[in-house]
């Protein structure tokens, strides 16, 4: 945000969202197959400037999670939660899991889609259990 | 390439000192030292020094020329930032600097001020040492993170929460006698497991506290020791430094610190020793899990066998390998940016026998500090010995 409040975007990342919300996800692919997330100029395993969207796979699945109970000032209301890094294969993605602790696990199928946070309402990435 | 040593050490008592600013507390840590190492402040040629948070604790930033001038020295000054490793950073570039013929009288140290900001203030403080984008907008806390990294682990290798509560129970045990602890106290494995949750599995005791604190190291070419007849036992013979990714979705295992291993690698060889000679070390235990890690990526343990070392006794006071005698950041507290060089301080003590925990290791020679930065993005290594006189 700047002074007046008036909404600065973050370049790369907010256009991620911004495409996830419609359904349309995509990762960014170098010309040796290394998947990263936006924004990036050159590929963070090889340096390769080719870049590529390419399409997110539907659903991934979960590779490490935790519920936490004592959160940042701005997830104040939305705590307890649960945080999970996803595996989609050519890249993993970090969020929120819409379902209780007791129904996550390791490999738990989940879909991303983009909601917002209760305490501030701002955007973020959550994943529904398929 | 001459050989550093570690002349004198000065650590503050870690705990809560809201009042202190963290200029006032490495004014004491660097004092300490400086009288230690018994060399004129005029010869100290620079000031390398380490602080995380200070633009959101104190709102202070450039705060190199304040730590010299706490120090009462005229020299170049400059702070380094890496998370909690930043005086572990500003110590391998002042141990390179010595080296190199630089200098031969250097100060390293760091200072943090971290209690007078609310809990929810240091929960947001210490979580920017995570990607902004992609892990704090999610919710991710620092411990948050830790947590699905043992999580992980847990997973992989196997592993339980009592198992990680031995490790809080070693590290409080070692701190009793450490004035500069901020828990001077035991704890039980059952008061650990009934502890509050914070990010499952890990709960508070396993969890380094908020802490304000500073510490300080002088180096000293082996040539002005010898010259000026100084009493420096220890010579810093190894340094090494690894990175990784800074988002754990963007590291291949999240079980596993591999930017600790390269650093390791990198410092043992330089030191030309190996794992095995390691007779002590001083670890990174911000959490629990983390001591675990740090014990596999230097090479002490193997993958997957950490997490048992302090429930099968290995590193307790009186195992075959001691870590973290000093009480670790779980018991001696965390003041982020005064914690790598504070490992430094408490081995070289360690080493030349007046610790307070020395009779545990009475011949010890080789001493290992291992200090990470984040979820381990950054780690420092370094190798201390005991030198002959
Ligand atoms: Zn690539």
């Amino acid at each position: 945000m700047t002074e007046d409040g008036e909404s600065v975007r973050d370049a790369g990342f907010d256009e991620f969202l911004d495409a996830l919300a419609e359904g349309d996800s995509y990762y960014v692919e170098c010309a040796n197959g290394h998947g990263s997330l936006p924004p990036r100029r050159v590929c963070p395993e090889c340096g390769s400037a080719d870049l590529a969207e390419t399409p997110l796979p539907e659903s991934g699945e979960v590779a490490t999670y935790t519920k936490v109970h004592v959160p940042a000032p701005s997830f104040a209301d939305d705590a307890p939660y649960v945080t999970a890094v996803v595996d989609f294969g050519p890249v993993r993605l970090t969020g929120q899991v819409l379902a209780d602790v007791e129904d996550v696990e390791i490999g738990l199928k989940v879909e991303p889609v983009v909601s917002e946070t209760e305490t501030r309402g701002e955007r973020l990435v959550v994943f529904e259990p398929r | 390439m001459t050989k550093v040593r570690v002349a004198g050490a000065g650590i503050t008592k870690f705990g809560r000192h809201p009042e202190r600013t963290s200029r006032d507390l490495f004014a004491e840590a660097g004092a300490t030292a400086i009288k230690d190492a018994g060399v004129a402040r005029d010869d100290v040629e620079g000031v390398y020094y380490g602080n995380f948070m200070g633009e959101l604790s104190e709102h202070q930033g450039h705060q190199g020329p304040l730590a010299a001038e706490a120090l009462g020295v005229h020299a170049p000054a400059t702070r380094y930032e890496s998370a909690c490793a930043s005086s572990g950073v500003a110590l391998r570039q002042a141990v390179r600097d010595v080296r190199n013929g630089e200098a031969d009288v250097l100060v390293a140290g760091g200072s943090e001020r971290m209690t007078n900001l609310s809990t929810a203030g240091s929960t947001e403080a210490l979580a920017i040492a995570a990607d902004e984008l992609y892990e704090v907008r999610a919710g991710v806390t620092f411990p948050g993170a830790y947590a699905m990294m043992a999580t992980a682990y847990f997973e992989q290798f196997g592993g339980t929460r009592e198992d990680l509560a031995h490790v809080a129970v070693k590290n409080h045990a070692n701190a009793v006698d450490n004035d500069h602890a901020q828990y001077q106290r035991e704890i039980t494995v059952e008061a650990a497991l009934d502890s509050p949750a914070v990010a499952d599995p890990l709960h508070l005791y396993d969890a380094c506290p908020v802490t304000d604190g500073a510490s300080a190291v002088v180096l000293v070419s082996e040539a002005y020791a010898e010259a000026h007849d100084l009493d420096a036992g220890v010579a810093i013979t190894g340094t090494g430094q690894g990175g990784d990714r800074m988002a754990l979705q963007d590291r291949e295992n999240v079980a596993t610190s591999p930017a600790a291993t390269e650093a390791a690698e990198e410092a043992y060889a330089d030191a030309g020793v190996t794992a095995d000679d390691v007779d002590v070390a001083e670890v990174h235990d911000c959490f629990t899990i983390a001591e675990v890690l740090a014990l596999e990526s230097l090479g002490l343990f193997e993958t997957g066998e950490g997490i048992t070392a302090a429930r099968d006794g290995i590193t307790t006071q009186d195992g075959d390998l001691p870590v973290n005698l000093s009480g670790g950041l779980k018991a001696k507290g965390h003041p982020v940016g005064a914690t790598g060089t504070s490992q430094v301080a408490e081995l070289t003590k360690l080493l030349r026998g007046d610790h307070v925990n020395s009779e545990h290791v009475p011949e010890a020679r080789v001493g290992v500090a291992h200090n990470a930065g984040g979820t381990v993005a950054s780690a420092v290594v370094h190798v201390l010995e005991e030198v002959a006189e």
